[in-house]
């Protein structure tokens, strides 16, 4: 503390003596090795890189980022490298500003691959292939993970970054104690799920909770459902079409999906109805099915992430449990939505490097994944490091998906995955647009 | 004379009070609803509307009737002596004084007997503002399998930091902007008006347009991270603001007062200093109040530009991260509110004295 | 260069003006000499955040003085021309640096594509004003500047005069003032409660929905509903916030408009109606002017309150939430400029009629 604000005055003298342009700031020189030998994580557990600082940003705060300082320590503890986090509630803003300045953290987590290709574009992020052999990783990683971190720079595809943790989407939340009191069975298909919809509503109950209130990227939880259920309804290559942008939203197959999903998202299906799914927070939403005087509501779809939005004290397995969405045609199989972390560095500097070699490995997941809230997208992770059945139960999903396909609205363009696509089906939803307009205005705010 | 009719006075008095008694209420209702809503717990917060802490009427519940095992739901069912299908029950079936509610899913729901009376929800807890200022208490699990719970950080040493932030980042924009005001409407210089109405388009540039800028220099001067980078950059964004203001009020100083001490040879700077000050009390006390309110409530300038330094976090910054990254815990949102509203109303209490009628009587004439 | 713009200044005046120049000098030194004490002094967090404090805001005093100082001694035709710059200088050198220079930036940044490399003139401009998104934008910026700065201004000038009146006076105006208070992340709390909404078949815990199922309605989403008028349960927001703002200035104002002034006019005959309009208003005409401006400005640049309450979706975007949008989100740094830019051409108007009330008082 003392020494920050010693900082300060030094340059506030400075300032007024109209000196501070004349003393740039000292910046370590970088210690040349010896003699590499190894990776560079190797030479880091060796302690080659002791005393280093590594500076690292994401937006993730509160409980996720004590559990990642608790995850970081035994790296620290180990390599002597000293990584410093601090997590911002305005990730978006503040990560540009810290670019475009020239002054980016060493390594930062992106929530989204689509927030990264920018800064891939401009040339600004470190080419991880020149650090790390695509063989070693795919001992770690299935080949589509490290696909996907392959992003477009200015001079061809480079490695953009690691994958770190990963959000299962494809899954159907139910208050398990009522439900099996109720007697209700868990549907393995689409018809299934409708008739007990139906039943459930026959019973005086509403199947379903939603809600796509999120601040600024309120209706993200739309696109999910239209993610899902364009994977239910149409081919792989249709829904990487629609990702890229070659198949529009106005097409058969994406009008198809919307109105299946508008066909369960009526008012006799979902608690509160319509006025209750445009104003409901996401991080709300789930609440009803734990309501003090039986369920409100039996269903809520949402990623293994919502659990932290659970009452305090809820027990997963007791209280709650989980199943997969139902497939709704036999043709595609059983896929499965994710999302994930990917960290990416600003630096060359060996310290960074070794901490996302660090992150190829899944071992080193294991604190966070025994404290809860965090699925390893790593093959050599091990199904009983998780610390509930819960997580466990949704990484086996993942395993056994006939299909994993990520996000759509995290890959496609900025303008469109985190604004016409979300704007307009928020509009669309509150009944201030039709659906035909709202596809049409989403195509049109594709980038030429 | 109008303090000839006490009957007159006495009714615009009440008139005056009564209009100003309305708006205060309706100002104050949304405060009202934050700080009881902050002794609440989070499921009655979600549950019920904090208005129903105040005795109302209601439906209470007085006694649970549920279906014996194995009775047909789907048929009308006898409860309590009396016999209706679930569906009637749904809507509640009125038995003398009392209603009987079906409760919940036809299949695992019961029959409420309620009583319409007078009620009032009056479970409060200080939890939530322990919670808020106990900082984020955790555990986390390693990998050997042992538990560690760490305390968070208290929020005193993001208090200091605030403080550190926003009492030079009050000051120093309203010293160079009263200077400057006081040079734009008594002194006469080349350029004078293009530098005002430079001023004033000013006042619309949107902070975030600057940001990336800023935070460029203060990395070439190699001070980012420091308090001096926050304190730079919130002058340079309080300060068309507090020049505009200041203006306003120096420039409409009457121009008799300065007149006479200019014939007695004083200087700009003494005139300032001695006359020009001391009658703008009241409106550097407001613009104090306000840019000390921004400052204060900002967390985009303070994360931007000194956010990364460990140890530095600032009052909003720590709340942003107890109230967690995804959600609404409104429990702990209106207790945090309620927290960082304290020290700005204090500073407006305590600056309230200066908005006192007659600082310029005796040196005023009109 | 002395002697061709100043040939008046007596031998020797230069002089004199080197040795003005010593306390100035001495000042720096002094500010140095404070900083290696402070950086030396071993003592708590709290007390050498107080030190930097006093020496931050004491030294900037101390150089105003000292620069004052050495431009009085100057030779004579020279002091009011140094002197006007060591008033209005410092100010000016923070804004241009702060605001002025990024504006231009924005403008420059503007005519080049998303990701800055290729300069395409106007193509920005052309796709701002042709998307029909964006016209819903300006449309809302509208409704903000009239109806939030109609009732900021009126309501803040009402309260002003009534509570001068009142002898609750520092009560209300607290009570008037406290939203100023709250954080906008706090505000949007409050109003998500007032607005929130539940299925009917529950009880509603927002205030709004309350009263209106009691009259018999059926609950609804205020803010995502009813467009465009959900932009007015926004705007509502705005003049609770804002309020304390225009009530202060006014209340100042009015503090200084002299008693006797108001005394003269209520003996002579005129009622209060007519003190309000005929007196008080003209004497604080230029705080009006002022306080107007500034909430049109802000209103101009609205942007938290539209991110709390529904993240610019449900056509509720405006000018400042779509740049930041298109700039941070979408990286589209070109666009998100050229939105960035309709907002300084927005406020030429209000240039326009404030360079006509700068008033040109008879300068000393």
């Amino acid at each position: 503390m003392s020494k920050k604000l010693f900082n300060l005055v030094s340059v506030l003298v400075l300032t007024a003596l109209i000196l501070a342009a004349c003393g740039p700031a000292a910046t370590p020189a970088p210690t040349e090795p010896a003699q590499p030998t190894g990776t560079i994580l190797e030479r880091a557990m060796a302690g080659e890189f002791k005393g280093a600082v590594v500076t690292a940003t994401g937006p993730f705060v509160d409980q996720d980022a004590q559990k990642f300082e608790a995850m970081i320590k035994e790296f620290e503890d180990q390599t002597g490298i000293d990584v410093q986090y601090q997590g911002s509630k305005e990730f978006e803003a503040s990560i540009k500003a810290a670019v475009t300045a020239g002054n980016a953290p060493d390594i930062v987590d992106f929530p989204q691959p689509g927030l990264l290709s920018t800064f891939v574009a401009q040339g600004k992020v470190t080419d991880l292939g020149q650090f790390f052999d695509r063989a070693t990783l795919e001992q770690t990683y299935n080949p589509s993970w490290l696909d996907m971190a392959m992003l477009q720079g200015p001079n061809g595809k480079i490695m953009a970054g690691v994958w770190e943790r990963v959000n299962g989407k494809s899954l159907v939340w139910y208050p398990k104690k009522a439900w099996d009191e109720a007697g209700y069975k868990i549907p393995a298909t689409w018809d299934e799920m409708k008739a007990l919809m139906d039943q459930m509503v026959a019973d005086g109950s509403t199947p379903w909770c939603v809600g796509i209130e999120s601040g600024a990227a309120t209706g993200w939880v739309a696109t999910d459902w239209m993610e899902e259920i364009m994977l239910r309804t149409t081919s792989l290559e249709n829904y990487d079409k629609w990702v890229a942008g070659t198949l529009p939203f106005s097409s058969p197959e994406v009008k198809n999906a919307a109105e299946v999903m508008s066909d369960i998202w009526q008012d006799k299906y979902v608690y509160g109805g319509q006025a209750g799914i445009v104003k409901t927070s996401f991080s709300d939403a789930p609440l009803p099915l734990f309501d003090a005087d039986g369920p409100k509501c039996w269903m809520h779809k949402q990623g293994n992430f919502v659990t932290s939005f659970f009452p305090e004290g809820s027990q997963a397995g007791v209280d709650y449990d989980f199943f997969y969405f139902p497939p709704l045609d036999a043709a595609y199989g059983k896929p499965v939505l994710v999302a994930g972390d990917i960290w990416a560095a600003f630096t060359d500097e060996p310290a960074a490097i070794a901490v996302l070699e660090w992150f190829t490995h899944g071992s080193h997941l294991k604190s966070w994944m025994q404290a809860g809230g965090a699925i390893a997208p790593h093959k050599d992770a091990d199904l009983s490091w998780y610390g509930n059945d819960i997580e466990r139960g949704v990484a086996k999903i993942i395993q056994e998906a006939t299909s994993v396909r990520f996000d759509g609205s995290d890959l496609m363009p900025g303008q469109v995955g985190a604004g016409s696509f979300w704007k307009e089906m928020s509009s669309y939803v509150a009944g201030a647009e039709d659906l035909d307009t709202a596809l049409k205005n989403i195509d049109a705010s594709w980038p030429k | 004379m109008y303090a000839d009719k006490p009957l007159n006075k006495f009714l615009s008095s009440l008139a005056v009070n009564g209009v100003l008694a309305l708006i205060c209420l309706l100002w104050t209702i949304p405060t009202i609803g934050l700080l009881v809503s902050s002794f609440r717990d989070r499921l009655d917060i979600n549950s019920t509307g904090w208005w129903t802490i105040f005795p109302h009427q209601d439906w209470v519940k007085v006694a649970e009737l549920r279906p014996e095992e194995g009775v047909d739901r789907n048929t009308p069912m006898t409860l309590g002596g009396v016999t209706h299908t679930f569906e009637e029950f749904r809507d509640g079936v009125q038995v003398g004084n009392q209603r009987y509610k079906w409760i919940g899913n036809r299949r695992i729901g019961y029959v409420q007997v309620q009583e319409y009376r007078w009620t009032a929800n009056t479970d409060f807890t200080l939890e939530n503002y322990r919670q808020v200022l106990a900082g984020g208490n955790y555990t986390a699990t390693l990998k050997d399998g042992t538990t560690v719970t760490e305390l968070g950080d208290d929020m005193s040493g993001s208090f200091l930091n605030s403080l550190a932030v926003a009492i030079p980042s009050t000051v120093i924009p309203i010293a160079l902007a009263a200077f400057a005001a006081y040079g734009f409407a008594w002194m006469r210089f080349p350029g004078r008006k293009m530098l005002f109405i430079l001023v004033v388009a000013l006042l619309v540039v949107p902070l975030q347009v600057a940001l990336v800028p800023i935070l460029r220099d203060f990395v070439t001067l190699g001070i980012n991270g420091t308090f001096l980078a926050v304190w730079l950059a919130h002058t340079g964004f309080g300060l068309p603001l507090a020049t505009y203001l200041l203006y306003n009020y120096i420039s409409e100083l009457p121009r008799d007062i300065f007149e006479s001490a200019f014939i007695d040879g004083a200087s700009h700077f003494t005139i300032f200093a001695q006359l020009v000050l001391p009658l703008a009390v009241p409106a550097l006390a407001s613009f104090a109040i306000f840019q000390f309110l921004w400052v204060w409530n900002d967390y985009l300038v303070g994360l931007i530009f000194i956010g990364a330094t460990p140890g530095s976090q600032l009052v909003t910054m720590r709340l942003a991260e107890i109230v967690g990254s995804r959600g609404q815990d409104w429990h702990l949102l209106t207790a945090g509110a309620f927290i960082t509203m304290l020290l700005p109303l204090t500073v407006f209490f305590s600056l309230q004295r200066f908005f006192v009628r007659g600082l310029l009587a005796g040196s005023v004439k009109g | 260069m002395a002697t061709s713009s100043s040939p008046s200044a007596p031998p020797g005046a230069w002089g004199r003006t080197a040795i003005a120049l010593v306390p100035l000098l001495a000042t720096l030194a002094g500010l140095g000499w404070g900083f290696l004490i402070l950086r030396d002094l071993q003592v708590p967090q709290l007390v050498l955040v107080l030190l930097a404090i006093v020496w931050g805001v004491g030294g900037m005093v101390l150089l105003f003085t000292t620069a004052n100082f050495f431009a009085e001694q100057l030779p004579g035709p020279w002091i009011a021309r140094v002197q006007a710059w060591i008033f209005v200088g410092p100010a000016m050198l923070m804004l241009i640096w702060a605001l002025a220079l990024p504006a231009v930036r924005t403008v420059i940044i503007s005519l080049y594509d998303s990701i800055g490399t290729k300069f395409i003139g106007l193509d920005n401009y052309l796709g701002v004003f042709t998307d029909a998104n964006m016209l819903t934008v300006f449309r809302n910026n509208l409704l903000w500047m009239i109806f939030g700065t109609a009732f900021t201004v009126s309501l803040g000038l009402l309260v002003a005069v009534l509570s001068d009146r009142s002898r609750f006076e520092t009560l209300a105006k607290g009570l008037i003032f406290m939203p100023m208070a709250i954080s906008f992340v706090g505000a949007g709390v409050i109003w998500n409660f007032i607005y929130a909404v539940r299925p009917a078949d529950g009880a509603q815990i927002g205030l709004l929905n309350a009263f209106w199922v009691a009259l018999g309605g059926q609950p609804e989403a205020w803010t995502a509903f009813f467009q465009p008028w959900n932009n007015f349960f926004l705007i509502v927001i705005v003049i609770w916030l804002q309020t304390g703002y225009s009530m202060v200035l006014f209340s100042a104002a009015i503090k200084g408009i002299s008693t006797e002034i108001l005394e003269a006019a209520r003996v002579d005959g005129a009622n209060e109606v007519q003190v309000f309009f005929q007196i008080m208003i003209p004497m604080i005409m230029g705080t009006i002017i002022t306080v107007t401006t500034t909430i049109v400005i802000f209103t101009l640049k609205i942007f938290d309150v539209v991110i709390v309450m529904t993240g610019g979706q449900y056509g509720t975007s405006v000018i400042a939430t779509e740049f930041y949008r298109q700039y941070f989100t979408y990286n589209n740094d070109g666009y998100g400029s050229a939105i960035a830019v309709v907002l300084f051409i927005a406020v030429i108007p209000v240039m326009v009629y404030n360079l006509r009330q700068f008033a040109q008082p008879e300068a000393f």
